[in-house]
């Protein structure tokens, strides 16, 4: 099988992908609506409430606001790429992965595209999110939105390979909904995105070391860090290798329903 | 247009071209099963299932739960006949030493990607994306396939034409009846034109015209292409003397050959009383 064949097929993932997004229109929507609902509502609530200290990649003291902003772009990449698991769980359910899995092209191959297209429209989803940040005073500089790309792209592209690897464990769709409670919820609250991990290490020392080792936190943090136009190297290489790790295992255990 | 295959074999071999990998697996359409088992749980959906089914029509006759659609699975290989878990819930497909299926003389077991190019599948549930427009269906079928959004145009145009469906290219999937729906799955089968085309009770559920349209176009171009044709149906007015029929009822096989000379053989009048008889089932539509 020629190299053609395997660029056709994965861009007619991708472009299928993305024709099934822009069609849910109220998903776009919502998937920009309730981080900015955090940011202009409950952040502005706390404001005063959570104050930051000078710590990295920052360089002076910085609003509540700022602080959130890289979570925030990690909870769309987190709840979309989930969200994309339970299409596969429905495709599954309904019949449409069997048209996928009837490709002659390797089901690993088939897999890991439906996983570039699910990371590509994550990529898009956050830099939309973050244009309209600016709105509230969110100003990131253009080195800035340069090393945000491929962050935001490996993080969603890890994210997906969980999502996918979850939904290889979920027989029914009525199940994924409550797994994804015990996954998205405790992902995003035991991280870095909505406070200073050193805050959680002086509330709890336990819940701080769960944090650390979320690799959510580092998911976070490595979008922190670029769009400041730095890379945090020990969150690069968690969220690379757990994006390898979860790869490998949601290709290997992947079972389609003849 | 999609040229007939016999000509094109005709042309390669009096030009004393090679044939390309499509046409040799176009001129050996076949399918054989070997000793096919397999079980749900404890449950035995196929017992030792052997089949040879040449090019043409064939049809798949059987009550519900006789173990069509697991057949459907296990031919596409959406299921595993070498599957060997074992265990209580678990799917398995038992002896599997001596499982075989064969497609246009290719092991599905080694040959399952090369196989894929050859075959198009109806399934009996529908598999369409119900957001996108028929064209955007066609072509994402098209590229799983390898086959570039410019080839496939000309096909699609070729294909909906005869089906009667060229003026729903740019409809969505989800503003068309049953009928429409299902026409569409069929043009998706044919467009990578394979040489094996499986069906899956692709006129249930259909008014009189669209089956009529669908069973006319099907048999044409079995007829045409020399395509070998897997028709899983309970409905017996689909059924013609000529088809090579299997009769398939609790995971056995219990007759397989032509139709007429099956009715000869179990001396009796017509299908429906033939299926009655080998079944003992009383659901004759």
């Amino acid at each position: 099988m020629s190299p053609a064949t395997y660029l056709c097929c994965m861009n007619g993932i991708i472009k299928r992908e993305i024709l099934r997004f822009l069609q849910q229109r109220t998903r776009l929507l919502s998937v920009l609506v309730r981080p900015l609902l955090w940011l202009v509502v409950f952040a502005a609530g706390f404001r005063s409430a959570l104050g930051i200290s000078i710590m990295e990649p920052y360089s002076t003291y910085i609003t509540y606001q700022q602080y959130i902003t890289p979570g925030l772009g990690g909870m769309i990449i987190l709840f979309h790429c989930m969200q994309s698991s339970l299409s596969m769980v429905y495709d599954r359910e309904m019949g449409s992965m069997k048209v996928l899995l009837m490709s002659p092209v390797p089901r690993s191959f088939l897999l890991f595209s439906k996983l570039v297209a699910g990371a590509i429209l994550s990529t898009v989803q956050v830099i939309i999110f973050l244009f309209i940040t600016r709105l509230v005073g969110i100003d990131i500089e253009f080195t800035g939105y340069l090393y945000a790309v491929p962050a935001i792209f490996l993080t969603a592209f890890f994210l997906s390979a969980l999502g996918l690897m979850l939904a290889n464990l979920i027989t029914q769709l009525e199940n994924f909904a409550g797994v994804m409670n015990f996954v998205i919820f405790p992902m995003f609250f035991l991280s870095s995105a909505l406070y200073p991990l050193w805050k959680m290490q002086e509330a709890n020392v336990v819940l701080f070391w769960i944090c650390q080792y979320n690799p959510f936190t580092h998911c976070v943090e490595l979008l922190r860090f670029a769009l400041y136009g730095q890379i945090n190297e020990l969150a690069f290489a968690v969220v690379f290798s757990s994006a390898v790790v979860t790869c490998v295992i949601a290709l290997v255990t992947f079972r389609g329903r003849g | 247009m999609i040229k007939p295959i016999d000509t094109k074999l005709n042309a390669a071999a009096q030009n004393n071209f090679s044939l390309t990998e499509p046409d040799r697996m176009r001129s050996s359409a076949s399918i054989e099963v070997r000793n096919l088992s397999y079980c749900y749980g404890k449950k035995r959906v196929l017992d030792c299932v052997n089949l040879t089914l040449p090019r043409g029509i064939n049809i798949l006759l059987g009550p519900n739960g006789a173990g069509k659609s697991t057949l459907f699975s296990l031919l596409t290989g959406l299921k595993s006949a070498s599957l060997a878990k074992t265990g209580a819930g678990k799917d398995l497909a038992v002896d599997t030493a001596n499982n075989e299926i064969k497609v246009c003389g290719l092991s599905l077991q080694s040959a399952r990607r090369n196989i894929m190019r050859s075959m198009g599948v109806v399934f009996q549930q529908s598999t369409l994306d119900l957001d996108l427009t028929v064209k955007q269906n066609l072509l994402y079928h098209a590229s799983l396939q390898g086959i570039s959004s410019a080839n496939a145009l000309s096909n699609i145009s070729d294909i909906l034409s005869v089906l009667a469906l060229k003026d729903k290219l740019d409809v969505k999937v989800r503003a068309l009846n049953g009928g429409h729906r299902r026409r569409v799955e069929i043009a998706r089968a044919l467009l990578h034109l394979p040489s094996v085309l499986l069906l899956d009770e692709p006129t249930v559920g259909l008014d009189i015209e669209s089956r009529a349209l669908i069973i006319k176009y099907v048999r044409a171009l079995t007829q045409r292409e020399g395509l070998c044709v897997l028709w899983a149906t309970h409905l017996m007015d689909e059924v013609t003397l000529e088809d090579r029929l299997i009769v398939l009822s609790g995971g056995d096989v219990k007759a397989h050959g032509i139709t007429q000379d099956l009715c000869s053989q179990y001396q009796v009048d017509d299908v429906p009383q033939l299926y009655r008889k080998l079944t003992a089932s009383m659901e004759v539509i």
